[in-house]
């Protein structure tokens, strides 16, 4: 900022966003906590690992070129009878090798996790801070379909959702169509907890002197919603977004375990899981363990991290 | 001297009826508060005209309808001439609206916690898209605060640095008329008199009008050039400070200098003022103060008194004279 006098003695203002961050009580809490540190180093990770899944992965497990019948069912970290390769997690039916399919896998599960809660959180602000602001009509409309929904399971929500978009979409492009629909059903079955946590802030929010001073100087509501009242209640969204990100994540699983999410041609790591499970009971344990370890850990480090992260942000537990 | 502001049978009825469903239930008719009825005054320009009266007295209603925060409900406030609820030129309202500014009572709510004080103070200006380099530097140092505070939040500061940083918010748009509500209330007694004291230092130099609303009758003496006395939504006297303090009419204002503690009065029993300000919901015949009334008698039941012209004030009282 050019325009801030150089100030005679130096103090924390003056320093960038990261010097700030470092220094914060926030980065305290976070580097005295092992859970945190841990849960966190774990996702961070995954999150690479799959992001550079293509650079990481020893072999592409959607080239058909690449995959060698022959090396099916090799158990892991044993070389094959026939053809001596040997693969750190096994391969599946179709020789392809389990570690690089969690790989690709986790990236579509990490994808559609992460899009379906930003799908949700978006939509959540939106409609939490419009009921909130306004009030009336609007307000009891959204708010009672947000009840109803939630006497619903979320996932039952999701597959109505999921298969009445699979009806509209013609047949040849139901494949490539089966994420974005997996995005929005998670995301629609999902913006409940948003809407309403963003709704009760806008109301205690939007009765303070600092909104009447915005709207005294002829601001727009929008910017009054957006620019002050927002900003204020993206601590508890942050909190809420790390949690649904690890049930998105399994939501996605489950969806697709229960064979209507991620198509096989894209396997998510639901997919893997149920494509393991025929395996189980002859023996070839590697197809579903390692896929099924995975989404534990995943899972398991997110939801960690955003419980570390509701306790931290939390005024009333400090 | 001319009328800045013109108050004319200003009213604002308030809803605060339960929910339908609650009244259904329940066979209840809907409640209305009037929080102000029918209260007349103006503002001349350059002056400080303060409004005072117990909580509940519909002060800060007055002061939140007149910049156009509330819409009233009959009667109309008209400032430089132009009524803010009904004027329809888009341009006139903005450029009225930007001679208003507002100082609230509580200076821990009324800044935002996630702006820095630099965009604080300089929303006003910013958001009419013009130039504010320096503004904000400029504005602290002119309301005694440091240039370089511009990059902190506000809960860096103490409850007197706030409301100073309210007060440069304020001044950020060049108003003419600053609305005052309990400017400092929430304010320690050392802290209070460094902030009345800026407040007139900048009327005198910028050349200011102040509403200002307060409970604190010292304030009042001290920075007023008229006042008016509201009670139940009502105004009961209207006076120049000397001869409301030296020669109060009402009853209600005798009482409220009475109960004004004293600082000559040490160890000398003060008797509390007598009764409550009634529920505005139900308000009193007649009179609205004649239950705590020590003069009152059977026409103060039966009949509202009318303002009317006595010595120097104004005032709504049967037996004023």
């Amino acid at each position: 900022m050019a325009d801030t006098p150089t100030p005679l003695t130096s103090n924390v203002h003056d320093k960038g966003r990261w010097e700030r961050f470092r220094e914060s009580d926030f980065f305290f809490a976070f580097k005295r906590s092992p859970v945190a540190l841990v849960s966190f180093t774990v996702v961070c990770i995954l999150v690479f690992s799959s992001v550079f899944a293509p650079w990481i992965a020893p072999t592409n497990p959607f080239d058909p070129a690449s995959l060698n019948l022959m090396n099916g069912f090799t158990p892991p970290m044993e070389p094959n009878a026939f053809t001596g390769s040997a693969f750190l997690m096994g391969t599946d039916d179709q020789g392809r090798d389990v570690f690089s399919t969690i790989l690709y896998g986790m990236r579509i599960s990490l994808f559609v996790g992460a899009s379906a809660v930003l799908f949700a959180m978006v939509l959540g602000i939106v409609l939490g801070l419009v009921s909130g602001y306004f009030g009336g009509w609007t307000e009891t409309i959204i708010m009672r379909v947000a009840d109803v929904q939630l006497t619903f399971p979320s996932i039952l929500v999701a597959m109505l959702i999921f298969g009445i978009a699979k009806g509209f979409t013609p047949v040849e492009y139901r494949d490539q169509m089966a994420i974005w629909v997996l995005i929005l059903a998670i995301g629609l079955s999902d913006w409940v907890q948003f809407a309403r946590v963003v709704r009760g802030t806008t109301l205690v929010e939007k009765k303070k002197d600092y909104v009447a001073a915005a709207l005294l100087i002829g601001r727009r509501p929008w910017a009054i919603m957006i620019k002050h009242i927002l900003p204020n209640a993206l601590s508890p969204v942050l909190v809420i977004a790390t949690i649904s990100l690890a049930l998105a994540i399994i939501a996605e699983a489950t969806l697709s375990f229960l064979g209507v999410g991620a198509p096989p041609t894209q396997p998510s790591l639901g997919t893997l899981i149920r494509i393991g499970q025929g395996f189980l009971f002859s023996g070839e344990w590697w197809i579903l363990f390692f896929p099924a370890c995975t989404l534990l850990a995943l899972a398991l480090s997110v939801n960690l991290l955003g419980d570390w992260l509701r306790d931290a942000l939390n005024p009333r537990l400090r | 001297m001319s009328a800045y502001v013109t108050v004319r049978g200003l009213t604002r009825i308030f809803d605060v009826s339960k929910p339908w469903l609650n009244r259904l239930l329940e066979g209840r008719a809907k409640a209305f508060l009037t929080a102000i009825s029918d209260v007349d005054f103006q503002v001349e320009e350059r002056t400080t005209y303060a409004l005072v009266g117990e909580s509940g007295s519909g002060k800060s209603t007055i002061g939140r309808t007149l910049v156009g925060l509330l819409r009233p409900s009959a009667g109309e406030v008209e400032i430089e001439g132009v009524n803010l609820a009904t004027e329809v030129d888009a341009d006139k309202v903005a450029s009225v609206r930007s001679n208003i500014q507002m100082i609230f009572q509580d200076p821990y709510a009324s800044l935002n916690p996630r702006w820095r004080v630099r965009d604080i103070i300089t929303e006003p200006v910013a958001s009419k898209g013009e130039d504010t380099v320096g503004l904000a530097e400029r504005l602290l140092e002119q309301v005694g605060l440091h240039p370089s505070d511009a990059g902190k939040f506000p809960h860096e500061f103490s409850g007197g640095q706030r409301q100073r940083i309210c007060i440069a918010r304020a001044l950020a748009s060049e108003p003419r008329l600053i609305v005052c509500d309990e400017p400092t209330s929430a304010l320690d007694v050392s802290v209070q008199a460094q902030v009345l004291n800026l407040m007139s230092d900048l009327k005198d130099e910028l050349g200011l009008t102040y509403l200002l609303i307060t409970h604190d009758l010292t304030v009042v003496r001290h920075m007023a050039d008229r006042i008016g006395v509201l009670y139940l939504g009502r105004l009961v006297e209207e006076a120049d400070p000397h001869s409301l303090f030296s020669a109060p009419k009402h009853p209600y204002t005798q009482m409220l200098l009475d109960a004004a503690p004293r600082m000559d009065g040490f160890g000398r029993e003060v008797p509390p003022p007598k009764g409550e300000i009634p529920d505005p919901i139900d308000p009193p015949s007649g009179c609205a103060f004649h239950p705590r009334c020590p003069i009152a008698s059977d026409i103060c039941r039966r009949e509202r008194p009318a303002m009317r012209r006595v010595d120097n004030a104004l005032v709504a009282c049967h037996f004023a004279e």
